[in-house]
């Protein structure tokens, strides 16, 4: 069967197509089109981004997975980081939370405050 | 008076760009003037990712793509004024600041690359009729709310625009626990980008009505609160088609139509404006109207990627520090950029030939999507380049050969379809 | 509580006369179910100054409007509040439009109004001011007309009012009013109250406050119809399209559409007339704006609505079959004094309101004016002061150094001050009435999480409690990670 896409990956966003047997990857610009419609099919990873309490400070700091978290993960992910309240210091893309519900992914911080 | 080689009015994307690259170029005295606590400017609320593929081959989130330029901006002497808005500039580059910490300055720059960014369309703009209640916020506003603060402005939210702050804003509230209903565009098309269609509402099933807008706003009967939101569809004319309507219970409306370059501070130094960017009108090194005074980033023209800002407030970076060491160029002869009617702008908006001119790269938009067209570089000769697709939303960069610009006394740009034979 | 006299609501009307009562020795309190002063028809109407030519000879309109044209500008300036005698004009053309505006002239002149003239001829007409339609060739020009900030001007009589030893009782909705044997009884939503006198200046809901104490002696009873108003307001790019309030010749409906610079700079276009039923349905319609829009077109052309920064709507309390205001002390209640129907010229009217609710009261207790009285002139914009008042502001206090309104140049010692008013704000759009934050180009979309959080920080409010306006117009929902 044949699948229509949109990469992700980049604004160009690729409209690609992938033989869902074959695996075969077309109408991609870059390599990474084939590898996304190849995970896509598989096991759709998202990028979360959101942000984190810190303690004795008013404002929240911006936090990411560093690579893509399995797409059914996204909402469990942000039980998790909702009740989370870091200390300062933070560095600049430390780690926050560790391999997230196991799934090899950290959760890390991307703003500094001291 | 103070006297500085170059101030930067904006210490956001634009500002940190220009001031940075006039610094690599050799100019020492330079200023930043920011007018928040911090630099980086809207990137600080702008979380996610999708920023630095071009300027750092990689992905990175707002907060990260202003980090990096932070540092690069640290290592150096550029001065930084925080807590200070420059409230007046005069044609002969004087401006007034008020400033937290130093109180009202006078200072003058030998050059001012003026990087204030843009602001976002409101309710009043486009005259959305209805209930006037608490609950209706640019998509902006609640962006702010909601990652710096971490307060949600809506439990059950409509979002008016498609363009990519209401689309990012979309997933942002779903993830944060709100419920997105609708997104609602006028146009037969999304103002967004495909990527963030995808990650951003068919992840989460979040229904695009496209040809909709919204009629009438209620008010819950304290009239507190938004309590429903009308929307229907409409016909070419974007007038809206009676019987068409759909109720939709909600209690905020988030805007996500449109951004304005904020140009009341370059009007006041009595820089022309182009009527369609709302931008100012500049030449090939991104110098205004007025002698020394250089413009970037979404003060210019409003971008799509932050790495366009960049390239572009680089440029202007780099050209203001060659005027503050050679002083005016010796121009030929200025040839005005003509567009046609597929085209919306087109910036630079004029060229000045001069003895080093080389390529320039111009940027600008169609009016509507168009498939499987031609961009026509009209000089001496003429140059055609094909493409598969154009829409208003992604803005087309071309670059117009020196040979181009110094044969032909006029060059010209126009979009059209291919006609099937 | 015990008062000589409560005012029932804290519009225009109300704070003109809790100004004037405030010179006497008098127990005074004004009560409005908003959270602020000049909450409903007082912060949104055309802010007009008129001169007093279009009320019928021997009304109270005639006569308070002409009087208060002169005393409003006297005033205005004491209190610091924005007025420009920039002057009106009637236009019209001459074929059709000569009689009627004529019959304005002469009534003007009959109720004594100043500066009147006739501007007969195009070419006259089009050097006062450059936008007008083309074929405009007859016009009434009143120079003494003004424009004002009606919530300003309202503001600085209650401040006034209040440094002067009144009490304002605010969030306060009067729920039942019981004659008593000296005076009346009156409940709200929150305290009961005593006094011998009531004005009643409950505008929209004048009628229902009557009522109230009425019981079921309902022979008395008058009936608010709300006229709603829809308006443009435009960026100031556009404030110079005219000079003049340019208003279109008069109808059985009301004054017309007029276009009108703004004491702030801004370009106001409306409003439409509609007889409507809720007396809080303040939105817009596509049908009323259009109307608006269309009709501007009438009297000025080369107006650029893309400028347009908000819409906004006034409701006008009208009582049917009445032309004049309903100015009248209770037959069957006496020292309950309606001033109901207030509509236009009700802003321009108002400050001799003041003097005839003294007029009520004289006889019928004592009046000893107070030895102290003094005016609370409003606070300066800082953008406004001198060079070397703001270094001298500087210099005591940084906040006036950080700007947190950027459209309008509003610093946080501004807002920080407006807090702490007299009546101090209690909302965003408090602070907004008071300082012009958010009242710009962006609508609050920078300012207002700032002003947000000033207001949160100040007064300590839960975060579900700081307001856009009115009580209960909350603002942020819920707390996204839970938390204090």
């Amino acid at each position: 069967m044949i699948k229509e896409l949109i990469c992700i990956n980049c604004p160009r966003g690729c409209q690609v197509k992938i033989d869902t047997d074959t695996k075969e990857v077309t109408g991609n610009y870059c390599k990474r089109g084939e590898e996304y419609a190849i995970t896509e099919i598989t096991c759709p990873k998202r990028t979360l981004t959101t942000s984190m309490r810190v303690e004795d400070e008013d404002t929240l700091i911006s936090v990411r997975t560093d690579k893509p978290l399995p797409k059914e993960l996204l909402f469990k992910a942000m039980e998790i980081i909702n009740k989370t309240v870091i200390k300062k210091p933070v560095k600049m893309n430390q780690i926050l939370i560790e391999n997230i519900l196991d799934s090899g992914v950290n959760i890390i911080s991307t703003k500094e405050m001291k | 008076m103070k006297e500085h080689s170059l101030i930067v009015v904006g210490g956001g994307p634009a500002g940190l760009a220009a001031a940075f690259s006039a610094y690599q170029e050799g100019v020492k005295d330079i200023l930043i003037i920011e007018r928040d606590d911090k630099l980086g400017g809207i990137l600080n609320q702008c979380i996610h990712n999708g920023f630095g593929l071009h300027r750092f081959k990689e992905e990175l989130t707002g907060p990260e793509y202003a980090y990096r330029y932070e540092q690069l901006v640290k290592n150096t002497d550029i001065k930084v004024l925080l807590n200070s808005m420059v409230i007046n500039i005069s044609e002969n580059r004087e401006m007034t600041v008020l400033s937290r910490d130093e109180g009202l300055l006078s200072l003058k720059g030998k050059a001012i690359v003026l990087a204030m960014g843009c602001r976002e369309r409101t309710r009043g703009a486009i005259s959305i009729p209805g209930d006037r209640v608490a609950g209706i916020f640019t998509a902006g506003t609640a962006q702010r709310y909601m990652n710096i603060s971490g307060y949600s402005v809506g439990k059950n939210v409509v979002i008016l625009g498609s363009g990519d702050i209401g689309l990012i804003m979309a997933r942002r509230m779903t993830l944060e626990g709100s419920k997105v209903l609708a997104v609602v565009e006028l146009c037969p098309y999304s103002n967004g980008l495909n990527r963030n269609i995808v990650q951003c509402l068919n992840d989460f099933d979040i229904p695009l009505y496209l040809k909709h807008t919204i009629t009438d706003i209620k008010a819950d009967e304290r009239h507190c609160r938004v309590k429903e939101v009308t929307i229907a569809k409409v016909d070419d004319n974007n007038q809206p088609i009676k019987g068409s309507e759909i109720h939709i219970a909600c209690d905020t409306v988030l805007l996500s139509v449109g951004l304005i370059p904020e140009n009341e501070l370059s009007k006041k130094a009595g820089v022309d404006l182009d009527k369609k960017t709302k931008g100012p009108i500049v030449d090939d090194t991104l110098q205004t109207s007025i002698e020394g005074i250089f413009a970037c980033g979404n003060v210019l023209q409003v971008h799509d990627l932050v790495d366009n800002v960049s390239q572009e407030a680089q440029k202007a970076g780099k050209n203001a520090a060659r005027y503050i060491k050679e002083g005016k160029r010796k121009i030929d002869r200025t040839v005005k950029l003509e567009f046609n009617d597929n085209i919306s702008y087109i910036c630079p908006q004029i060229i000045n030939v001069t003895d080093s001119t080389d390529d320039i790269d111009v940027f600008f938009r169609v009016k509507k999507p168009i498939e499987n067209c031609f961009i026509e570089i009209k000089s001496s000769t003429a140059r055609r380049i094909k493409k598969i697709k154009l829409i208003p939303s992604e803005m087309e960069k071309i670059t117009i050969k020196k040979d181009e610009i110094i044969t032909s006394p006029s060059l010209s740009i126009s979009v059209e379809a291919i006609q099937d034979d | 509580m015990k008062y000589d006299v409560i005012i029932i609501g804290a519009g225009i009307t109300g704070n003109s006369i809790a100004f004037e009562l405030s010179k006497y020795k008098l127990k005074v309190a004004v009560i409005d179910k908003e959270n602020d002063v000049a909450n409903a028809t007082t912060k949104a109407n055309s802010g007009i100054i008129h001169g007093g030519y279009d009320p019928i000879k021997n009304t109270y309109m005639a006569r308070c409007n002409v009087i208060g044209n002169r005393k409003t500008r006297e005033l205005a300036k004491k209190l610091n509040v924005h007025i420009k005698n920039i002057g009106s004009l009637v236009v019209g053309r001459k074929d059709k439009d000569k009689e009627k505006i004529d019959e304005l002239y002469e009534r003007g002149i009959t109720n004594g109004v100043p500066g009147l003239s006739i501007i007969d001829g195009k070419e006259q007409i089009h050097l006062l001011e450059k936008n007008l339609q083309d074929d405009i060739d007859y016009a009434l020009l009143c120079t003494s007309a003004c424009i004002i900030s009606p919530w300003e001007y309202a503001l600085a009589l209650a401040y006034t009012a209040k440094v002067n030893g009144t009490d304002f009782f605010l969030d306060e909705e009067v729920t039942d009013i019981d004659k008593t044997e000296s005076g009346f009884r009156i409940k709200t939503s929150k305290n009961e109250y005593q006094s011998d006198f009531i004005f009643n200046c409950a505008g929209l809901y004048a009628d229902k406050i009557f009522d109230l104490a009425l019981k079921d002696a309902k022979e008395e009873s008058f009936k608010i119809t709300p006229v709603k108003g829809e308006y443009y307001l435009l960026d100031k790019d556009q404030g110079d399209i005219v000079s003049h309030v340019i208003f279109q010749i008069p109808s059985e409906k009301g004054k017309g559409v007029l276009v009108s610079p703004t004491v702030h700079g801004n370009l106001i276009i409306g409003p439409d007339a509609l007889e409507i039923e809720d007396k809080d349905d303040v939105s817009n319609t596509y049908s009323g704006l259009s109307f608006v829009k269309e009709s501007s077109k009438q009297s000025v052309k080369n107006i650029n609505f893309a400028s347009n920064i908000r819409n906004f709507t006034g409701i006008r309390a009208t009582i049917k079959g009445c032309d004049d205001f309903y100015i009248k002390e209770s037959k069957t209640l006496p020292r309950f004094i309606n001033f109901a129907g207030i509509k236009s010229p009700g802003l321009s009217s108002a400050i001799e309101f003041g003097t005839i609710a003294v007029s009520f009261i004289r006889g019928r207790k004592r009046l000893d004016k107070k030895k102290h009285f003094t005016l609370y002139p409003l606070p300066t914009f800082f953008k406004d002061l001198k060079e070397s008042e703001k270094i001298k502001l500087l210099k005591k206090d940084p906040d006036y150094g950080e700007v947190i309104c950027r459209c309008e140049t509003v610093t946080l010692g501004e807002i920080k001050k407006a807090i702490d008013a007299p009546i101090g704000a209690r909302s965003i759009d408090g602070i907004k009435r008071r300082t012009n934050a958010g009242m710009g180009r962006c609508q609050g979309g920078f300012c207002s999480h700032k002003v947000f959080s000033i207001l949160k920080k100040k007064l300590n409010l839960p975060f579900d409690e700081v307001y856009q306006d009115k009580t209960g117009s909350q603002i942020v929902l819920f707390k996204t990670k839970g938390g204090k």
